[in-house]
């Protein structure tokens, strides 16, 4: 990456053309982007909680009765559950692992001090969100074997929802970080897989907390 | 081009408020005890906002053609605005809008905050695609119960709202598809829906309430006037909602009772 | 070229593609991708004109069967407002002001060589466009195309045995909703990016232009309201394909019962409008930015009041979100809350009145040039008044009794929001055609199609605030069953024959938009002598927009008529001349 010297300098926002802009205004860039879309993706699961907490609060008319009834009665969420968290959560530790290994190989000058020898942590990371998946796949068979289906009763109907959601979420990063490993194995250049795989983690951070939050809504909203 | 804007726009403005002023087309008769008070606010608004209207379109289209561009040596003046200017008609407007809005909420509360008084005559109105059907309790003043299983629309009447007949307090429930009530007493409407969201819609009664189906929403409104008024749905409810109209007759309390007890009386 | 000051070279700028495919289908190029919205939402108002004027021939003359479309029952009727609906609110409302001309300008206008994310950037059109072919597949499945209305109200939404178009059709509608909402996010990410952190040295917010300004706090909007419309989409697909009952009580259709209970109709009317109120500031925000824009450039004055309009759209951005009850007066909410949002209601006018009278401001003590684009900006203005005028009736609870639903509401939001916003994109048109295309469009044709424009949507929608006191009703297919509506039957035709010429009209400005293409005037690169960044660069701009160059600001945007400059206008990278307060 060149500078050219006759360049005014803008300080850190220096910016001439998307592929010269140096790696510190490229990253803050990208983070200012994720920051926004996450902002946009926690809007969704607001209005979900909005839902959430509405429908538990609703009485329905019960015609059986002429009277207006409370009709939630809360899943019982299968341990499962939490072990799957506990496995979302390692598997944060393991992102962030690769994000601040791949940032100090972006920051220094011998990049050849590169993946040989170290610990696969972006590999253990997909492997510990495709077993998260799977154990979340688990979870609602066994909802299902208990009879409650997404359709069953309201709180039923939320837990599929939220889960759900949640899944496909962590599904789209989990091919962020196939494409980071992709780009990591093609030898594309550090700077590059340092900005993916730095948005890829956060990414990532963000769904952890977000499911630790739809677990809490889950579990103790009542 | 600055002269013909100008002429277009006083045109416009000129002629859909003349046609507004001399109510060629205007709200229905009011036959309602609440018609008088929002009528009268519907003027207040109208002159109000009238005059902001004519005002502006007036500017607009003076401002187009006395600067417009003519050849001259004149130059446009520069200014960046002027915030007293700017503050005085925030002011102003605020003033305007939030007062006549605050003006309205005695209307408002009269009509929805308070429940209707004891006393009132209680009728309940159900939609369902595409009919009203209204139900009077009877001389034990109580509705009877209602089951969806019971529910048969093509059978009318009590069937329609699915009557229990189990429930003793059904007895004397008169269902009927026309609305009748005694002039100048209060009329309580239950409104319910059994399938989509229906809306309850008396333009003379200056009445309008979704009928929504999972709730039973309790209105009010007091005729005035004896007549026969018709009633529309006003929500969307599907391929017949152009033809789900009903009628409210408004008749003397003798003329009330003596429908009353016939259809009582064709119940035995 | 410019007399611009330009900071540096590049002697290797990044090589623009060559292929068909990468230049033209899958580009990278903000400009391009700004030129695929606008022409997609070119077609999708010709087609939701098209559906409107079969409504309003249908009104007229219930019983005539039209070529190509025989009978309109009543469910196609409601099934072509549905989709009128639709296709106006989001596929031209919300696609050309901001992903057509947002994505072209935006960049240009900040002094930058492109959006923050290309790649993000062809992937938001790619899947606006699929959205679209989705929403047109609801026409031609079993059943046809929905019947609920653009709003979707359940359980009408919600039953597919509700009516014929419930079926597949609305099934269809929502997915191509929510795909809309995911196309929005990705494109309101990437503009909001931009605006934060790709603006040239010395391009403060402040030295924005009002259109940037605009595209901005849209995008600010669109992030925001668009996540909740697709959770209700989400909701409302689980509702009618998995048994769910978020929005559906126990309910009996023509006697069946349904298998759900429990849930509740208003839920959906909340998300719906906590997305649809911002929705509307989104449709018109950018035609609020363009016109204070043509005000000034054809006044030949700053406009007036800049950081005024700056703090009256993000008021309205703010305010936008607390107004949604004033939906639902008649839903069946506490009156209480619809009082309060009420209230806040009326607030909200206040910023768009200050925004009018700084429109006018600027043309007081001007030199105004009736060129096509201002002719649009002052008919926008007109429009604008008259529109929102309404409003403060509406905006009232008891007032809003008598008027909801009516004829009232629909002039209402056709002024403001149909007619306005179009007439900004008409304008838009008319100003960046010559930077988009390097020739002028046909000055004549385009008065025509001013007048046409001007008067026939005045003579469409003027007169529906008359039918709607009088208690018409919307979303009836025929008026031919209650006595009351009988004599509004001359103003009926007076409208469908006014929406007849004002349509024609219409093809004069599609002719001219390709006739000028090929056959226009050749323009220079600052035909109109505007000061904003656009105007600096070639025409139509290379690939990076500014030729290997990186912009300079010294100038705020409206700077016109400076006294002691040797021109009119002075350009926000003239360094030479400075100007005075800003």
């Amino acid at each position: 990456m060149q500078e050219s010297t006759s360049t005014v300098s803008l300080g850190h926002r220096e910016d001439r053309w998307r592929g010269e802009l140096n790696f510190d205004s490229r990253m803050r860039r990208a983070r200012l982007g994720l920051a926004i879309g996450l902002i946009g993706v926690l809007m969704i699961f607001i209005s979900f909680t909005s839902a959430y907490v509405v429908r538990q609060g609703l009485p329905t008319f019960d015609p059986a009765t002429n009277t207006l009834v409370r009709d939630w009665f809360s899943v019982r969420l299968p341990g499962l559950l939490f072990l799957n968290t506990i496995v979302l959560l390692l598997s944060s530790g393991t992102m962030e692992l690769a994000r601040r290994r791949t940032l100090e190989d972006a920051k220094s000058a011998d990049a050849a001090l590169s993946a040989e020898s170290r610990i696969p942590w972006l590999a253990l990371t997909v492997l510990l969100g495709l077993s998260f998946l799977v154990g979340q796949w688990t979870v609602w068979r066994e909802l299902g074997a208990s009879g409650f289906y997404i359709s069953t009763n309201p709180s039923s109907s939320f837990t599929y929802l939220l889960t759900g959601m949640h899944g496909a979420h962590l599904l789209g990063g989990i091919f962020a970080l196939l494409a980071a490993g992709t780009v990591t194995l093609l030898r594309r250049p550090i700077e590059s897989r340092a900005v993916l795989i730095d948005i890829a983690g956060w990414y990532w951070h963000f769904m952890a907390a977000l499911w630790v939050y739809i677990l809490c809504l889950l579990e103790f909203a009542h | 081009m600055g002269l013909a804007l100008l002429l277009v726009i006083w045109l416009i403005t000129f002629i859909s408020t003349f046609i507004f002023l001399a109510k060629i087309w205007w709200l229905p008769t009011g036959a309602s005890a609440a018609a008088a008070g929002i009528d009268h606010h519907f003027t207040v608004t109208f002159i109000l906002m009238g005059i902001v209207f004519v005002a502006a379109q007036v500017f607009l289209g003076l401002f187009v053609w006395k600067y417009r561009e003519q050849n001259s040596s004149r130059k446009a003046l520069y200014t960046h605005g002027n915030n007293t200017m700017e503050i005085a008609w925030t002011v102003l407007t605020a003033v305007l809008f939030i007062g006549l809005n605050w003006a309205s909420k005695p209307l408002w509360a009269s009509e929805r905050f308070d429940p209707a008084k004891s006393g009132a005559v209680q009728v309940e109105v159900t939609g369902m695609q595409f009919q009203w059907y209204f139900r009077y309790p009877g001389p034990d003043g109580k509705f009877g119960a209602t089951k969806p299983e019971l529910i048969d629309p093509s059978a009318g009447g009590e069937s329609a709202v699915g009557l229990d007949p189990a429930d003793p307090a059904s007895k004397d429930d008169v269902v009927t598809g026309t609305m009748y009530v005694p002039v100048n007493r209060e009329v309580e409407v239950i409104l319910r829906a059994h399938d989509v969201i229906h809306s309850f819609f008396i333009p003379s009664m200056r009445f309008k309430q979704d009928a929504v189906p999972g709730l039973a929403i309790h209105m009010h409104f007091t005729p005035i006037a004896t007549g026969d008024y018709e009633i529309a749905c006003a929500e969307l409810c599907g391929l017949g909602h152009y033809k789900m109209h009903g009628m409210l007759k408004v008749v003397s309390q003798k003329e009330y009772d003596k429908w009353l007890a016939a259809r009582e009386a064709e119940k035995q | 070229m410019a007399t611009g000051e330009f900071a540096g070279h590049i002697p290797h700028a990044h090589a623009a593609p060559q292929s068909f495919i990468r230049k033209w289908v899958f580009s990278l190029d903000h400009k391009v991708i700004g030129l695929q919205y606008y022409f997609l939402a070119l077609t999708a108002v010709f087609v939701g004109m098209f559906l409107s004027l079969l409504m309003r021939i249908h009104l007229v003359w219930p019983g005539v069967s039209l070529p190509l479309i025989g009978d309109i029952k009543p469910e196609t009727y409601l099934s072509l407002l549905t989709m009128h609906g639709t296709i106006m609110v989001f596929f031209v409302l919300t696609t050309a002001p901001q992903g057509g001309f947002g994505n072209y300008f935006l960049p240009i206008q900040i002094g930058a060589a492109d959006m923050a994310f290309p790649v993000l950037n062809m992937l938001s059109f790619w899947v606006t466009f699929v959205a679209f072919l989705v929403l047109i597949a609801a026409f031609f499945v079993a059943g046809g195309a929905p019947l609920h209305g653009w709003t979707g109200y359940p359980p009408l939404s919600a039953l597919q045995s509700a009516g014929p178009g419930e079926g597949l059709g609305a099934d269809l509608w929502v997915i191509s909703i929510a795909l809309f909402c995911i196309g929005a996010l990705m494109s309101a990410l990437n503009f909001i990016t931009t605006t934060l952190d790709m603006r040239a040295k010395g391009m403060s917010m402040m030295r924005m232009p009002l259109t940037c300004w605009a595209w901005f706090i849209t995008a600010i909007l669109g992030l925001l309201a668009f996540g909740v419309l697709f959770s209700a989409g989400i909701l409302l697909l689980l509702d009618r394909n998995a048994g769910t009952s978020f929005f559906v009580p126990l309910v009996t259709v023509n006697g069946i019962m349904a298998a759900h209970k429990g849930g509740s109709p208003l839920l959906w009317q909340h998300l719906f409008w906590f997305f649809g109120h911002p929705e509307v500031y989104i449709a018109i925000l950018p035609a609020m930015g363009l016109c204070s824009q043509l005000v000034s450039v054809f006044s030949r004055k700053p406009i007036f009041g800049y950081k005024a309009m700056v703090y009256a759209m993000l008021s309205i951005g703010i305010l936008g979100f607390m107004v949604w009850g004033h939906h639902m007066f008649m839903s069946g909410i506490s009156p209480y809350t619809a009082f309060g949002m009420s209230v806040m209601t009326m607030a909200i006018g206040v910023p768009s009145a200050i925004k009018t009278f700084n429109w006018i401001g600027t043309l007081w003590g001007g030199k105004i040039r009736f060129t096509p684009p201002m002719l649009f900006a002052i008919g926008f203005v007109s429009l604008f008044v008259t529109g929102g005028i309404s409003g403060p009736f509406l905006a009232q609870p008891v007032l809003d009794i008598p008027l909801h639903e009516t004829f009232f509401v629909i002039a209402h939001f056709h002024l403001i929001m149909g007619v306005a916003s179009i007439f900004g994109i008409f304008a838009a048109t008319y100003y960046w055609f010559p930077k988009m295309f390097g020739r002028m469009m046909n000055e004549r044709m385009a008065r025509l199609h001013f007048w046409f424009s001007f008067v026939g949507t005045y003579a469409i929608f003027m007169p529906m605030h008359y039918t709607g006191m009088a208690a018409l009703l919307r979303r009836y297919s025929q008026y031919t069953e209650l006595a009351y509506m009988h004599s509004l039957a001359p103003l009926n035709k007076f409208i469908t024959y006014a929406a007849f010429i004002t349509i024609a009209g219409q093809f004069i400005f599609l002719f001219n938009l390709f006739w000028s293409m090929k056959r226009g005037e050749k323009a220079s690169d600052n035909p109109w002598e505007a000061t904003t960044l656009e105007w600096t660069t070639a025409t139509p701009p290379p690939h990076d927009n500014f030729g290997g160059l990186t912009p300079v600001v010294y100038n705020g945007p409206y700077e016109y008529s400076v006294p002691g400059a040797p021109q009119d206008y002075l350009m926000q990278t003239d360094a030479a001349t400075k100007a005075v307060g800003h």
